[in-house]
């Protein structure tokens, strides 16, 4: 460790360590960094904890394969949809994933142009979300087009036909959107676990572990030099993710906002979706992170004074999200549109009225009333509840905007969707396939930035001071 | 600190995993390389290898070093213009892409709008932009870079493992005129390096 006298005075024009709270807490160095977090990695034997969610997530997985083959063999009609309710559950999951994986981007990309720099415990491990988010919300589409296997239909290609597709539809933009999304986070994950392969390669004791992670970290020596490229590119890539996690639901609601539906063609669709997102993103990762650090001993990274900050982004855009349903209502109402209204009160005390209240309980009442409290925001079996009460009223406000489509203009548009058995057979076998997704990757990558931590370090315990990209890349 | 003798002489360098065919090259020698305990005591040394006039030589550390590079006079990577690059031939690419599909490749006359109804083509020219500007990012950074590279030489130094973990290390190649095995050895040992050792190619 490196513990050597420094010298006192810096080179001049660096701006003074910043002042914050301890973000890692205890006496942590340079080594002592890399071994609790590398170490997960590269120590064969696994805490109960993680046999028990890998288990879970496999046997779910095996639910969705069920599902899926049946419905190769039978087609889409084993699902519930029919007209009005076309889409039923496949959208509903595909914007419920899509929106958990934007808090992987809102919290490596947003996050770092703010300085924030608690950000740093909890990037590596939401990037890593926002992949297998975005891998089972594509799911759903694929699914849903009954012939997956042409899929590249959607795509613009030369074929025989001469058939381009329509790239006024904000279905084509949907398409671009979600495949830029999930390339580009990937890169983005993968640039900034280059290093800390690197630092596996050196660490790891094992033969295979040292070919397997000298193979993906590309030959990484930590080259000044390369540093300073590669701090550029990371920036750069945080830069175009603001924009891009913004766009990708801002598309995902013109799917519904550029309909004529009532309810749905409403100009406060894109921010709406966009909190709502980072509202269920930032539960996921919550939920995931508290039993997580408990397993592996994670807590000196994920402290409670992570929570609490999560807690406090998850009540303002709890609270966005509630004035979302507000607006809603009240546009509604003031612009005197009798379908609006009339389909207001449907959706309010309808057949499917209940679903609207699930939606109210576990998206505002519950959560929004405790996470006021600091003391709620840092106990994790309060967290643990308030994200999950999150997580399923997020699913509800979705379910409660598809189901918008049995209650339409004139009583002879109206009828009703029931998803089936195969629904719910995909929709949990979905998150069967996060899960599994989740706990090989806890195993097989580090979960925490080594490289980054080691950054976040004071510098008289060897680190960079919080020095980091947003200081050096210019 | 004391510099401690070379653990690696030269020549040695070689082990049988890296069998070259025919005869033995020659023994050579890719550097020296100087290893520091702090990321102050790198800079430091870069400042004045820099001030010596040395030109063929790099730092190396487990996290960025921002004050190394700028020593080494590399205040500024040129992946700002990669990327930049690369963005704007995708936003090109995909705005055009769309204006000639839809106008002349199958053409779509969706409720009387024009052919360029360049509004309708912005998200997707938005998307493509990102797409390949962090495309051109990602293979940017590693042919600049060089990676992937398996076998550097630096890598024959055991000691260079933790060039990754705790360690600071600078390391002047063979290739610069103003190296000299015993003066350049000289000079990194007043460095306060925790050692000097030799890389051997």
């Amino acid at each position: 460790m490196a513990t050597a006298e420094l010298p006192t005075t810096h080179r001049a024009g660096l701006p003074p360590e910043p002042e914050m709270h301890p973000l890692i807490l205890n006496k942590h160095g340079l080594v002592s960094i890399g071994d609790a977090i590398g170490g997960v990695v590269l120590n064969t034997k696994h805490p109960r904890g993680w046999w028990i969610g890998f288990l879970a997530g496999m046997a779910m997985l095996q639910i969705l394969a069920i599902s899926v083959a049946w419905l190769f063999y039978m087609g889409v009609g084993v699902w519930g949809i029919n007209v009005p309710v076309a889409w039923g559950f496949a959208i509903v999951n595909f914007v419920w994933w899509i929106g958990i994986g934007h808090a992987g981007t809102l919290i490596s990309a947003v996050l770092l142009l703010l300085h924030q720099k608690w950000r740093t415990s909890i990037n590596r491990f939401s990037e890593a979300m926002t992949i297998f988010a975005v891998m089972c919300a594509g799911l759903f589409p694929l699914l849903h087009m009954g012939r997956p296997w042409f899929f590249y239909w959607l795509y613009p290609f030369p074929n025989v036909a001469g058939v381009w597709p329509q790239f006024r539809s904000p279905l084509t933009w949907d398409v671009f959107a979600v495949t830029t999304y999930f390339t580009v986070s990937l890169v983005f994950w993968y640039i900034g676990l280059i290093p800390d392969l690197a630092a596996l390669r050196d660490q790891a004791q094992k033969r295979w572990q040292r070919i397997l992670y000298g193979l993906l970290s590309l030959g990484w020596r930590g080259s000044a030099i390369h540093w300073r490229r590669y701090e550029k590119v990371y920036l750069i890539l945080g830069g175009i993710s603001t924009p891009l996690v913004l766009s990708v639901h801002t598309v995902v609601s013109f799917d519904f906002a550029v309909s004529i539906v009532p309810l749905w063609h409403a100009t406060i669709f894109p921010p709406f979706f966009v909190a709502g997102a980072i509202y269920s993103g930032f539960a996921m990762v919550v939920a995931i992170m508290i039993p997580v650090r408990k397993w592996y001993k994670l807590e000196d990274f994920f402290s409670d004074h992570h929570m609490d900050i999560m807690g406090k982004v998850m009540l303002a855009t709890g609270f966005l999200v509630t004035y979302g349903y507000f607006s809603e209502l009240w546009m509604a109402w003031y612009g005197h549109s009798l379908y609006e209204w009339g389909t207001t009160m449907e959706r309010m005390f309808g057949p499917y009225g209940w679903s609207y209240w699930c939606l109210i309980g576990f998206n505002c009442a519950f959560p929004l009333t405790f996470l006021w409290s600091k003391k709620i925001r840092t106990s994790p079996f309060w967290m643990e509840l308030i994200c999950i009460s999150v997580l399923i009223g997020m699913w509800f406000e979705r379910y409660v905007i598809v189901i918008t489509l049995t209650r339409e203009y004139v009583p002879a548009q109206w009828g009703k969707y029931a998803p089936t058995i195969w629904d719910y057979g995909t929709m949990i076998g979905s998150l069967g396939l996060f899960l599994t997704l989740f706990f090989l990757f806890i195993r097989y990558l580090p979960m925490i930035s080594i490289t980054e931590m080691r950054e976040l370090l004071p510098r008289k315990q060897g680190g960079g001071g919080g020095h980091s990209i947003m200081e050096n890349a210019p | 600190m004391t510099p401690t003798t070379p653990t690696v002489t030269p020549g040695t360098g070689h082990d049988a995993a890296h069998g070259h065919h025919g005869p033995p090259p020659e023994p050579t020698v890719f550097g020296l390389l100087a290893e520091f305990e702090t990321a102050d005591g790198m800079t430091n040394a870069a400042i004045k290898v820099q001030a010596a006039g040395y030109t063929r030589y790099d730092c190396f550390s487990p996290y960025p070093v921002a004050d190394a590079a700028d020593a080494m006079n590399f205040p500024k990577s040129e992946m700002g213009t990669v990327m930049f690059v690369g963005g704007l031939t995708g936003a090109c690419t995909g705005f055009f892409m769309q204006y000639y599909l839809n106008a002349y490749g199958y053409s779509l006359n969706v409720g009387g709008r024009p052919y360029l109804s360049w509004p309708s083509f912005i998200p997707i020219t938005f998307e493509m932009m990102v797409l390949t500007a962090a495309l051109t990012g990602l293979f940017g950074l590693m042919a600049l870079c060089g990676l992937p590279r398996y076998h550097h030489p630096l890598f024959n130094v055991p000691a260079f493992d933790r060039a990754s973990r705790d360690r600071f290390f600078l390391c002047i190649e063979l290739i610069d005129p103003k190296y000299d095995a015993v003066a350049t050895r000289a000079f990194l040992n007043d460095l306060h390096p925790v050692s000097v050792e030799e890389v051997p190619e």
